[in-house]
């Protein structure tokens, strides 16, 4: 792969694939595609996806929504047409262990009439009928394009409603135009930053972290809040995942700030840096490694000998259970090669490390939403050769995957099918998925459905092109060994 | 017994909890991806073609590419025409259409964005280049459902591209939006009945491809254009659906919006004449459907479809006392609801409510003259979290309708058979055949088992035979 080292035009990178396959690649993303390996790696990312492309990305009312959606005790009421809310209805696994408010569609549901004459009394009429009948403990107000062209003034309506009604009502302004799904997790956040601080309570709460990022899919969170209770650690508040708003707003109580997902989230984190001095580190939750280490550096950070020690020994029993468990899987898969396209890209840099402990070497990755670090970590993570992309589209993954043989794609509800169609096994890590991926019972999770989707005998159906044949035969060799 | 008639409709509530309908521009790309070699473009934010893309496939299980123009806050205020041209011209360099579908949002219908100038002018800039075919059609979501987009759209290609010029050897036909699986068999019956016609829009392949041996661009499948444009040669079409895009849209300040279907559309212009039936669900409206064809093709319907309708009276006369006098709560789109009470009406299960998002003012009545039974009523603009309450009171049998009343049924305790669209959490929804004596013999056979499974499943004791 000697052409991928050099940074030219794509057409020159990839002469014989642009020769038998022309116009893969949209003119102007030549810099968001990349390889490891290269010696003048730049990555150009967080821009706007190109008009025309078929981007896998959302609007910025997605990033608003899927950040703030877990709370479950809030009323989250879509202020536009109908569209927004029926398609952001109960999309997500984010569990909750009470109230279930979030799980339901509020919308406006904007008609003519309101576009010409303004939607503010429905959406007063809309609140207020809201919040008597479900009496939650606060409410979102997400707004959507047209409310930013007709000039609905939310706020105005937000405290009436609130000072009528004596609850917490933010708006979120997520008009989806308004920027990328990234300037969405931000509305996110400066509604949550709103509400944090709200609380009568002041003094910190020792031992005590925020978990930021973790959205309780699939009930990981309760996992991740078992091994933090296991060495000693009080959780404060879960933003958001099985998140409440009382614990939201008494967040600025807690010591150290725990941050995944840190695309989402690492606005907050700073913010609450600036006005409580809580300092923040960032983690992931998904793969032994990257697990291990987020328990090892809270308890270094409380700099308390029995916490490091109840580290040490969760994750020696954890370990002791799940290494013989692995292996076998190792043993099965080694030899796969997998392709990963994310939401975000720490997530990514975390299934690389995870798909190593199972034998599965990434030969691409790519994230919607990825900031510059972020690529290069990837690029220092990944082997020689791997393809780095951001804000990629479904005929460049597909091309990618062919390229480099992947057999196995890893990614979400609208990279399956791409998977499926090519003939090559998928697991979905996206935000509706059942199993539990995070931590060590989500690591065991994830070599068994990367397991099943590898070996699972209906690829011998799957007419493939001559290059593909190999691994194909290795995965019924290594299921019948 | 309460009845739905006591209960109030519920257009004029001021917040709508869990819709029981999507926007108007998810409806025209279903339409649009049952054009040959074509790629929808949605101009408007990225996500409104996202979210209906991801809501496509989780139903489908297909890839479903559908293009943004990406509105930024530039675009919003100066206007959509760069990113419009830009977008096309991405579209032609990854894709090679030989059709880019356009539909509009809500935010540039706001902001006034004229697409059809957009078009003219970029055919202008390009006018020695080869370029694909262009439809448009507005679709600004504060107006109607996905099924006021779906027709739209369907109007929008007929009149884009219908001629006069060739033989009327052919037929159209419009079936409306029914699944992949039914539109199969509508071909199979046709080509049964040795009819040339021309289905539009046909997904049945391109939303339900088998598995390729190469990656595909764009899906196999579609009506082309070439068999669109002898839509305007037809000797008749058949339209199936009564509601359409012909009703009020509600709450709409400009009533100009009586755009004709498709078929209408050729009947107005083509003087082709229109046969609107109901969907065929059901033995009356399916033998409907088979009386116009009998008149088309000029020969008695083949024996395999009076075997196929002798198979279904079987069927009823076996399950009739499982399903008898049953309650039950049917909801979705207007022209699959008056469809599916057709069909209950035939085998005596009560429709204690029949509910839809869609806000045509024209159902009720429609359903009252079909079946000439006065009792019989839908509520229109309706919720699910309405459906939930007014069934908590109601207590049915058994729901019958897409995936997304699963909640509702689960809370009741009651079982769901699941049909129309979406079908989010199941396999096959692509696959399931509505339409035709099958399709209804297959609905009822699952109405019967969903009813034998519940009690044999409550019974203290279960049990080897029916």
């Amino acid at each position: 792969m000697g052409d991928f080292s050099k940074k030219v035009a794509i057409s020159a990178i990839y002469p014989v694939m642009e020769k038998e396959n022309k116009n893969i690649y949209l003119l102007g993303r030549e810099k968001q595609i990349a390889t490891a390996g290269d010696a003048n790696f730049d990555m150009e990312c967080s821009k706007a996806s190109e008009a025309g492309s078929v981007s896998q990305r959302a609007c910025v009312f997605c990033g608003s929504r899927v950040v703030l959606y877990p709370i479950a005790d809030a009323l989250h009421v879509v202020h536009g047409p109908i569209g927004c809310a029926s398609y952001t209805w109960d999309i997500r696994g984010a569990l909750s262990s009470g109230p279930q408010l979030h799980r339901l569609s509020f919308s406006t549901d904007l008609r003519e009439e309101q576009v010409i004459f303004g939607g503010e009394k429905k959406l007063y009429a809309a609140l207020t009928t809201l919040i008597d009948k479900h009496k939650p403990a606060a409410a979102f107000v997400y707004s959507t394009c047209i409310v930013g062209v007709i000039g609905d003034d939310i706020e105005a309506v937000c405290k009436k409603v609130s000072a009528e009604k004596g609850i917490t009502v933010l708006p979120v302004h997520a008009e989806g135009f308004n920027g990328t799904k990234k300037d969405g997790y931000r509305v996110a956040c400066e509604a949550l930053s709103k509400l944090i601080g709200t609380s009568e309570q002041r003094n910190k709460v020792p031992f005590s972290i925020n978990i930021l990022g973790d959205f309780n899919l699939a009930g990981e969170l309760w996992m991740l809040a078992e091994y933090y209770r296991k060495i000693g650690i009080n959780i404060i508040a879960q933003v958001t995942g099985d998140g409440r708003v009382e614990d939201i707003r008494r967040a600025n109580t807690a010591c150290l700030n725990v941050v995944q997902c840190s695309g989402s989230m690492t606005w907050l984190a700073k913010d609450m840096k600036e006005k409580y001095g809580i300092p923040y580190i960032r983690v992931s939750y998904f793969g032994i490694e990257d697990m291990s280490n987020a328990l090892y550096e809270v308890a270094r950070f409380f700099d308390d000998e029995s916490k490091m020690d109840a580290a040490k020994l969760l994750v020696a029993t954890e370990l002791k259970k799940l290494l013989p468990a692995l292996k076998e899987y190792k043993e099965k898969l080694t030899g796969q090669k997998a392709a990963i396209y994310v939401g975000g890209a720490f997530k990514a840099i975390s299934l690389v490390k995870a798909l190593r402990l199972i034998g599965v070497q990434t030969v691409v990755i790519g994230s919607q939403t990825g900031n510059k670090d972020d690529y290069n970590l990837i690029k220092d993570i990944c082997d020689e050769g791997t393809i780095i992309v951001d804000d990629s589209n479904p005929i460049e993954l597909q091309h990618f995957i062919r390229e480099k043989n992947a057999t196995i794609f890893i990614g979400g509800v609208k990279e399956r099918p791409i998977a499926h169609k090519l003939g090559i096994g998928f697991c979905d890590h996206n935000h509706e998925r059942k199993e539990a991926l995070a931590g060590y019972e989500g690591m065991l999770n994830f070599a068994k459905e990367i397991y099943a989707t590898a070996m699972s005998p209906v690829w011998q159906f799957v007419r493939k092109s001559p290059s593909q044949e190999e691994p194909r035969i290795k995965n019924q060799e290594q299921r019948l060994k | 017994m309460k009845t739905t008639a006591t209960y109030k409709e519920n257009t004029t509530a001021a917040a709508t909890t869990n819709a029981c309908k999507v926007c108007s521009p998810l409806g025209a790309s279903v339409a649009f991806k049952g054009i040959k070699g074509c790629v929808p473009l949605i101009h408007g934010s990225q996500g409104c073609s996202t979210y209906i893309r991801r809501y496509l496939i989780s139903h489908y299980k297909e890839p479903v590419d559908i293009a943004s123009s990406n509105f930024s806050q530039d675009t919003t205020i100066f206007g959509g025409h760069r990113n419009f041209n830009k977008g096309i011209d991405n579209i032609i360099r990854q894709y090679k259409p030989e059709v880019i579908a356009i539909a509009s949002t809500c935010l540039s219908e706001t902001i006034g964005e004229d697409i059809k100038g957009l078009i003219s002018a970029y055919k202008a800039q390009h006018k020695d280049e080869p370029l694909p075919h262009f439809v448009a059609v507005s679709t600004p979501s504060y107006q109607g459902t996905h099924m006021d987009g779906f027709h739209e759209a369907v109007a929008s290609i007929v009149a884009a591209f219908a001629e006069r010029r060739f033989k009327r050897s052919h037929i159209n036909l419009f079936p409306g939006f029914v699944s992949p699986e039914d539109i199969r068999h509508l071909k199979e019956i046709l080509e049964a009945f040795g009819i040339e016609a021309i289905i539009l829009p046909d997904y049945s392949e391109s939303l339900d491809n088998p598995n390729w041996e190469e990656y595909h661009r764009i899906p196999p499948g579609g009506t082309s254009v070439n068999d669109i444009k002898k839509t305007g040669s037809a000797q008749a079409s058949i339209e199936f659906g009564h509601i359409l895009n012909l009703g009020n849209i509600n709450n709409s300040v400009n009533d100009s919006k009586v755009n004709p279907t498709g078929a209408a559309f050729l009947q107005n212009n083509f003087g082709i004449p229109n046969m609107r039936i109901g969907m065929p669900i059901g033995i009356k409206a399916t033998d409907l459907f088979f009386e116009k064809l009998e008149g088309i093709a000029q020969i008695k319907t083949p024996e395999k479809y009076t075997k196929e309708r002798g198979r279904l009276i079987d069927a009823y006369i076996d399950g009739h006392k499982y399903v008898f006098g049953k309650k039950a709560v049917v909801y979705g789109e207007e022209d699959f609801v008056i469809a599916m009470m057709m069909f209950l009406d035939e085998i005596g299960i009560e429709p204690v409510l029949c509910a839809t998002g869609g806000e045509s003012g024209k159902a009720q009545d429609r359903i009252r003259q079909l079946t000439g039974n006065s009792k019989l009523t839908i509520l229109q603009g309706m919720d699910f979290e309405t459906i939930a309450s007014l069934s908590r009171e109601l207590k049915p049998d058994i729901m019958i309708g897409n995936s997304k009343g699963y909640y509702i049924a689960r809370e009741l305790n009651i079982p769901l058979v699941r049909v129309g669209f979406p079908i989010h959490d199941r396999m096959g929804g692509q696959r399931i055949l509505h339409l035709g004596y099958k399709g209804t013999t297959q609905l009822f056979d699952s109405i019967c088992n969903a009813l034998i499974e519940y009690k044999q499943n409550n019974s203290p004791v279960g049990y080897k035979y029916m």
